[in-house]
This record gives structure tokens, C-alpha cells and sequence, in this order.
């Protein structure tokens, strides 16, 4: 998995992203990988040893609705958008310097939102963990 | 310069999804069930940025980023209530 988060950030290295590959390996392989192997410490030491592992689902029905879902998906990703070629851009298109001036002074609103959404969650966190009964 | 056309990032994008859909699917735990989640959610991100770049707009990053970020504050919550369910025995089923 944290493999996988790493190699995105370098797809985003060459999609001309810079600051969103630096975000992804941040946020995503630093910060969610942490927070996801405490909960799975957490959970380990308060669960008791003897309980069953969880069991896995219909096999057979999710893998098919999976390749399904792929096979639809790659169809109409095939189908609309063959041949593609990227266009001609600056050499500072996507720069961290460029980012930052269309984050905050095009999209200020949509910025403070991304604050005030985080600010939610971390007192929704707080409310809903930091209750004791 | 990217050499790849954009179909190749979207396969890739496409790829992660459906691999996230796999694992919902496959797992009942609910912490596997959430990594399927933000695999889901890192395939559309994928798409988002690699749009972003073949339009040459860079405010599709922007929009990327925006879903980032609502993706680090789900994660958040989510694992919140894995913990609450995990202190309940027996509970921790998603159904």
C-alpha cells in the first residue's frame, strides 16, 4: 500500500504536480500510514487474542463485480480518450511556485473550506473518541 | 514532458480503483474496508491531476488538492469510529 502511494507521487512528479507529489508522499504515505498502524496497534491490544480473524466475503461475486467495474471503466477510458497527446506547456506549468498562486489568490474560498473541513473533522475526532462513559 | 498518453494514466487510475472496489468488497473488516476507500480515492485523484495536466489547466490541481485534502479529514473520522467499534466487542461488523 505504501508502495503504492509512493509510486503515485511519482506519476504526479511527471505529471508536472510537483507540490502534489510532495503532498501525497506527506499526507498519504507519512501521515494515513501512520495513523491507520496505530489504530491497527490500538485495536490489536484491546482486542482479546482468542477471536477469530475476520473472514473474507464472497469471493467469487466481489471478484466479479471488481473486473466488471474495471473492464466498463478501461472501455471508457479507451474509448473517449485514445490517442491524447500532452500539450505543449511552460517550463514552470505545475511548479510549487505556480500551485501556490493559483491556490491562494484564484481559489482562496475553496482553500479556507479545505481549513474549515479539516478543522471539523479534527473536533469531530476529538467528540467522538475523546468521550468517556 | 510526460511521453505516456493520457490513456495510460487513467489506466492506471482505473486500476487502483477497481482494486479498491475489490478489497470493500472482499473484506469485512472495517480498517481493510477503509483502505480499499482511499485506494478508491487515490485512483480519482490520479485522474483529476492527470486531467489537469492534459487540458493544461493547472486549477485541476487545485480541485485535486481540495479532494486531498477532504480524503485526509475522512480518514480521520473513519478511523475514529474503527477505534469506537473496536472497543465494543462483538460490534464490529459494517452491516
Amino acid at each position: 500500500m505504501i508502495a503504492s502511494l509512493l509510486g503515485l507521487a511519482g506519476l504526479y512528479l511527471d505529471l508536472h504536480a510537483e507540490f502534489f507529489a510532495a503532498a501525497q508522499v506527506l499526507i498519504y504515505a507519512g501521515a494515513v500510514m501512520i495513523l491507520f498502524l496505530f489504530v491497527i496497534a490500538i485495536i490489536a491490544s484491546a482486542r482479546e487474542p482468542a477471536e477469530p480473524d475476520t473472514s473474507s466475503g464472497p469471493v467469487r461475486s466481489a471478484a466479479l463485480a471488481s473486473a466488471g467495474l474495471l473492464a466498463v471503466l478501461g472501455l471508457l477510458v479507451i474509448g473517449s480518450v485514445r490517442g491524447w497527446a500532452a500539450p505543449e506547456i511552460a517550463a514552470a506549468w505545475g511548479s510549487v511556485a505556480d500551485f501556490g498562486e493559483r491556490l491562494l489568490v484564484h481559489h482562496v474560498f475553496p482553500f479556507e473550506l479545505t481549513a474549515f473541513v479539516l478543522m471539523a473533522a479534527v473536533v469531530g475526532v476529538a467528540v467522538l473518541v475523546g468521550r468517556r462513559g | 514532458m510526460p511521453g505516456a498518453p493520457l490513456s495510460t494514466y487513467l489506466a492506471v487510475a482505473v486500476l487502483l480503483f477497481a482494486i479498491g472496489t475489490l478489497g470493500i468488497l472482499l473484506r469485512r473488516s472495517p480498517l481493510l474496508m477503509l483502505m480499499g476507500i482511499e485506494l478508491m480515492w487515490n485512483g480519482a485523484n490520479l485522474a483529476l491531476v492527470s486531467f489537469a495536466r492534459f487540458t493544461g489547466n493547472p486549477d485541476g490541481q487545485v480541485l485535486a488538492f481540495v479532494a486531498l485534502v477532504v480524503a485526509a479529514a475522512e480518514v480521520a473520522v473513519a478511523l475514529a469510529l474503527v477505534v469506537l467499534l473496536a472497543r465494543r466487542p462483538r460490534e464490529g461488523a459494517p452491516e
